[in-house]
């Protein structure tokens, strides 16, 4: 099992038709895995999702905001495609290229009541920055 | 602010609307006007609420001859999203007698809510035929009839789709949604007319008090959703590349005289035609429950459909001159006014049938266009009441199985997957539709014709 760092947490924002995901952590990985995290939390208690069944992802972008946009749209997809849920996130991330193994399951409507369905990651209020405390947060709004 | 306004912005709303606008509103309604090639002004409808580029509720359009752009944000997501509304012909007294059937069969039915598939998996050739044949291609292929086209905008399939320009990413998210409601403020439900407010359009619509309809909210699904994802990215990158300054990168656009302007028209339309075909498969799903349930070979005749998040080429008179024009409308309703050439004959007095769907509880109403030779903004209307509140501030106010039973005691069945999908769709949680449309009527967008409200609803 991944260790995670003490500043790992992440955390939904509000917009008006909307949610925003945010995820912050003491690297730009770790912040993306938290917001992924907040983003199955759209859709679920993420407790809920048991990390049976491993995939693997790889997105590539020069631009570091676009790159979390892809992340989470190739997350999108995948839920999407493969009608699972994800609850564990490991990310490797260098000069623009992302890999990650993601663990969940495949939705189940009686225990995990899905509240809502994602269409997309948006490029509203999207930011990826490393805070002048150190930590890294990466967040944007999701379309649902 | 980046660049300067090209043309004014201009909101139509009562001044109670106007100040329960979040400011957002504004500032997208003033960064839309800054677009290259926008012609006459930036539009807002009454239910306009923040959004993403462009607001909810949004109307502009763009002169191709003037360097102007089509935006996958100016659509939208969920492209071609839509409501249609049916004629059942069956009384209330028979509704009253068969509700808990119709409801659980409906259920069952209608594939609604996270990880659902539908019944109708399709091949890559299939899927390049819907993509290209919208609800034609459905009627085709044997769901619903030849006379549900007429009743359907662009005839039931949008001329111009390039099935080419939709990704294998898109094509796949699609493969097993045909036939899916989705989830969010989408929903299927049965509805009394329960006030005629004009009699003679509403004679020309074929209402009349207590008739039993039936309304389907919902749009082109993971393919559209797909397409709008990939080709807002591609745009926000090579907008500089076009010398477009964005003020917001989520205005994502390009010339519409562009390869790529292009090919995200061709992937748009085709998206238009996969939620028209959706909806006409729901639509016959919908047929055969009901007349299952009513244990008789019922038509129900479809009154009218219309998409929200489009890009449509249209011809409009801008002062004195007739021009063709890229109209966006995210979040707004075509109107198109008494005697539009787009409308089938017998629906040419009254104006085209503009459906403004409620929430839950609440009321829909039917509207007709007005514009005749001298339309306003585009001859749009707004297309529903819009969120009043956040998902999370309604989930911290109502708990979805509250809900229900509210809503039940008040004769309104809920199915739902999702309790607490219920919660974030609460009726409270949205504007008050009535006085959306009691606004759009006064700014002379759309006439009140018909309100509708709700008897049972299955919610994704």
């Amino acid at each position: 099992m991944k260790h995670l760092s003490g500043l790992a947490r992440w955390q939904h924002f509000d917009h008006d038709a909307d949610i925003g995901v945010r995820g912050s952590g003491a690297t730009q990985a770790e912040a993306f895995e938290q917001a992924a995290l907040a983003l199955t939390a759209i859709v679920t208690r993420i407790d809920l999702v048991e990390p049976r069944q491993q995939i693997e992802l790889r997105v590539e972008n020069n631009d570091p905001e676009m790159l979390f946009v892809d992340w989470l749209d190739s997350l999108v997809f995948e839920m999407a495609t493969r009608k699972m849920l994800f609850s564990r996130f490991e990310i490797g991330l260098s000069d623009g290229k992302l890999s990650a193994r993601a663990w969940g399951e495949p939705v189940d409507i009686e225990r995990h009541h899905p509240a809502v369905e994602i269409k997309g990651a948006t490029l509203t209020e999207l930011k990826v920055e490393k805070r002048s405390c150190g930590t890294w947060m990466a967040q944007c709004v999701v379309d649902v | 602010m980046r660049g300067a306004m090209r043309v004014p912005g201009i909101i139509y709303a009562s001044d109670e609307l106007v100040r329960a606008m979040d400011d957002k509103v504004l500032q997208q309604a003033a960064n839309v006007a800054m677009l290259p090639g926008i012609v006459s002004a930036s539009y807002a409808m009454p239910d306009a609420h923040w959004g993403y580029g462009f607001p909810i509720g949004g109307v502009a359009a763009f002169d191709a001859e003037a360097g102007g752009v089509v935006s996958a944000g100016g659509v939208g997501f969920d492209i071609s999203c839509g409501v249609r509304c049916l004629h059942t012909g069956i009384g209330l007294e028979q509704f009253e007698d068969r509700r808990i059937a119709l409801a659980d069969a409906l259920y069952r039915g209608i594939p609604a809510g996270v990880g659902s598939t539908g019944s109708v998996s399709l091949s890559e050739s299939e899927m390049t035929a819907m993509l290209a044949g919208g609800a034609a291609w459905a009627v085709e292929q044997g769901y619903g009839r030849i006379a549900d086209l007429a009743r359907t905008e662009e005839r039931g399939r949008m001329a111009g789709a390039v099935p080419a320009a939709v990704s294998e990413r898109a094509r796949r998210r699609q493969r097993d949604e045909m036939g899916t409601l989705g989830s969010g403020n989408h929903y299927l439900e049965v509805q009394r007319v329960g006030e005629i407010f004009d009699e003679g359009i509403a004679k020309l619509y074929a209402i009349a008090k207590d008739d039993i309809v039936i309304s389907i909210h919902c749009g082109s699904r993971g393919l559209g959703h797909q397409i709008g994802t990939e080709y807002l990215k591609e745009m926000a990158q090579s907008a500089a590349g076009f010398g477009i300054d964005l003020p917001d990168r989520e205005l994502a656009c390009a010339p519409i005289h562009s390869a790529l302007g292009q090919r995200y028209l061709g992937a748009m339309r085709s998206a238009i035609n996969c939620a028209l075909a959706n909806r006409q498969i729901i639509t016959h799903l919908t047929r055969e429950i009901v007349s299952g349930v009513f244990g008789r070979d019922l038509e129900l005749p479809l009154l009218y459909d219309v998409s929200h998040n489009t890009c449509k080429v249209e011809e409009h008179v801008v002062g004195q001159r007739k021009m063709t024009l890229h109209v966006h409308r995210k979040g707004a309703t075509r109107a198109f006014g008494p005697n539009h050439p787009d409308l089938p004959s017998e629906l040419k007095a009254a104006g085209q049938p503009v459906l403004i769907g409620g929430s839950m509880g609440t009321s829909s109403y039917v509207l007709a266009g007005t514009g005749n030779g001298n339309e306003i903004a585009y001859a749009s209307a707004c297309h529903g009441a819009g969120r009043a509140m956040s998902r999370h501030a309604a989930t911290k106010k109502w708990h979805g199985r509250k809900v229900v039973d509210d809503l039940a005691r008040k004769g309104i069945l809920i199915r739902s997957p999702s309790m607490r999908g219920i919660a974030e769709e609460a009726p409270g949680a949205y504007k008050d539709v009535s006085a959306v449309v009691d606004a759009a009527q006064r700014a002379g967008l759309a006439r009140k014709v018909a309100r509708l409200l709700p008897l049972l609803c299955i919610k994704g």
